[in-house]
């Protein structure tokens, strides 16, 4: 009999199957606002378990305008008014990293958010589920899960810095494409070089490759993070059965950016260098950590961006923000132009302080780059490494962040997600069917 | 299928309000002529993108019957479910379908009729089809 996967194991029941689970976390946002009114609708007064809901504030924080502000206080409301313990108000950070204080090995993890899967980082199965499914667990305690097929991405050897776990994470999505991993799990193996907050950043970027979730094992590395010994972490077996298995050498891998619009839009970093930027974002969930910022210092320390350049920076978390303004990591990076946002998600999905103006190209460290994400749809966004960024940033123009500049072209034709185009007057409706295959 | 500069100013617990936005800048005649027991087929990772379910909301409250596609995101499966909105994933279907055929589909016995041709699909389990069955997840919860 086949080995068992990751899924297959914390699950107990094999590929295709579906199961109820009664999840450890259960994680909103912003959205909390939404969902209390969708469980009120279902007849809901009290949450089932507690204990299972983790609130952060963190899309529009602090909020914009009233009614976000009126959203936020209904949500703090809630919270008290259900003695809902993890609960992170407005500052403390992004929802995925604040995750990073509740995740334990072994436990199964939902969130109303897209990249909740970045937590798969900790050894845990975490997914991203609608905010119906959100108000029916705090009813019910419960939901259903597939259990899914699994990809399996076998790293070797060592990244070559500054080349980032950013790239090689643009580098799979590139490789595979935006549904390559569709409702798939992703195991990484090999992983033994890679810390945790650059295991955060391969994860986040698991959504963009369609997979459900990603996953790293408990090992040495986790378990020193963590400060304590593994006791319930979950892994494969050696001769689990997958849908797909790639090895990657990691000192393969060159720095390459997401060119506008899609995320599988993988370029090498010379087939756009000289491109100009006018705004850089250094933070995100993806790309928002301690050592993030660290490297973006330590490339701009001592210089400065070029004038009227926008260069935006937010920390991941008020711990994040918190040390590196201790450390003279913020000193540096303002002294270099930059303009320190509150610990949140900032302008990444368009509502935060910092849009762009028309005709402005962006370098982001973030994870989507699709047409309009960061509030102007006349604008266009690059993603790259936050070396790729900062030093694009110094130069206002996309440069390789390597001393010895590659021209490497990234090998992968993509294959890229087709976008089914609608012309004026073109009628897509016949017979009650509306055709948007082609 | 729904522009995300709206996601915060409209709630996905409003149906209505979330109508007349459905496919804007992709499709603008849809919400206007979309009727109850419609259709929809589409290509490859139907529903990429956030985990925002307006558009399932929108779909299901605007009457659409069911989506039958070459393949899914996953988040958008499920909260189409979630808001009793079937989707069928059958790649071989969606390349038979010519415009102007006729499409059927009956979930009690998994078989979709394209114009002249039949094909399979694994009926979900029942429990989930209970949940499509009472027209979302909010009503079979308020039911159990």
């Amino acid at each position: 009999m086949a080995g068992k996967t990751f899924v297959e194991k914390i699950f107990g029941a094999k590929k295709g199957s579906i199961v109820f689970k009664r999840p450890d976390i259960v994680l909103s946002h912003d959205n909390t606002a939404s969902i209390r009114k969708t469980f009120a609708k279902m007849g809901g007064t009290k949450i089932k378990y507690n204990n299972q809901p983790l609130i952060v504030l963190d899309h529009n924080a602090p909020p914009t305008n009233a009614k976000l502000s009126n959203d936020y206080q209904a949500i703090r409301d809630f919270v008290k008014e259900q003695g809902i313990k993890r609960f992170h108000d407005v500052g403390s950070g992004i929802c995925h990293q604040i995750m990073s204080y509740h995740a334990k090995p072994g436990m199964v993890i939902v969130g109303s958010d897209s990249h909740t899967c970045t937590a798969g980082a900790f050894n845990t199965f975490a997914a991203g589920i609608d905010r119906t499914e959100t108000a029916g667990i705090w009813k019910n305690g419960e939901t259903w899960f597939r259990v899914p097929e699994t990809l399996k991405i076998v790293l070797h050897g060592a990244l070559k810095k500054p080349v980032a776990a950013k790239d090689l994470a643009l580098w799979i999505v590139g490789m595979i494409g935006s549904s390559g991993a569709n409702y798939m799990s992703v195991e990484y193996h090999g992983e033994e070089t890679l810390s945790v907050s650059e295991r955060m950043t391969l994860a986040n970027l698991a959504s963009e490759m369609g997979a459900k979730n990603a996953v790293f094992p408990p090992d040495e590395v986790l378990e020193q993070y963590l400060g304590e010994r593994i006791e319930n972490g979950v892994w494969a077996d050696e001769d689990a059965e997958y849908s797909r298995i790639i090895e990657i050498n990691l000192g393969d891998i060159f720095p390459v950016v997401a060119a506008p619009h899609h995320v599988d839009n993988v370029k090498g970093i010379s087939e756009v260098a000289g491109t100009k930027v006018q705004e850089a974002l250094i933070g995100t969930c993806t790309n928002g950590r301690l050592d993030d910022l660290r490297i973006a210092a330590e490339i701009l320390k001592g210089k400065k961006v070029p004038e009227g350049f926008q260069l935006l920076v937010a920390p991941a978390s008020k711990k994040i923000y918190l040390q590196t303004a201790i450390e003279g990591t913020l000193e540096t990076l303002m002294d270099a132009g930059g303009n320190i946002l509150s610990p949140s998600c900032g302008p990444c999905l368009g509502t935060g302080q910092g849009i762009p103006a028309d005709g402005y190209n962006v370098i982001s460290t973030a994870n989507r780059n699709f047409l309009g994400r960061m509030g102007n749809k006349n604008a266009n966004i690059y993603l790259a490494s936050p070396a790729t960024v900062a030093t694009s940033a110094l130069y206002g123009e996309i440069t390789d962040p390597r001393e010895e500049k590659g021209k490497e072209v990234f090998p992968y034709k993509k294959e890229q997600s087709k976008t089914v185009e609608i012309k004026e007057g073109d009628d897509r409706r016949i017979n009650g069917v509306w055709n948007y295959s082609i | 299928m729904f522009a995300g500069n709206l996601t915060y100013n409209i709630n996905s617990s409003e149906p209505e309000k979330i109508i007349p936005y459905l496919f804007k800048g992709f499709d603008d005649s849809f919400s206007e002529r979309v009727q109850r027991g419609d259709v929809i087929v589409a290509g490859e990772n139907f529903g990429c993108g956030s985990s925002r379910e307006h558009p399932s909301v929108g779909l299901s409250y605007a009457g659409v019957k069911a989506l039958v596609v070459k393949s899914v995101s996953r988040i958008f499966f499920r909260s189409a479910i979630n808001q009793g909105l079937p989707i069928i994933v059958l790649p071989e279907a969606v390349d038979a379908y010519k415009p102007g055929d006729k499409v059927v589909v009956n979930f009690e016995n998994g078989i979709v009729e394209i114009g002249t041709n039949r094909f399979d699909f694994a009926p979900l389990p029942k429990k989930l089809m209970e949940i499509i069955e009472t027209k979302g997840l909010v009503n079979w919860i308020k039911e159990h």
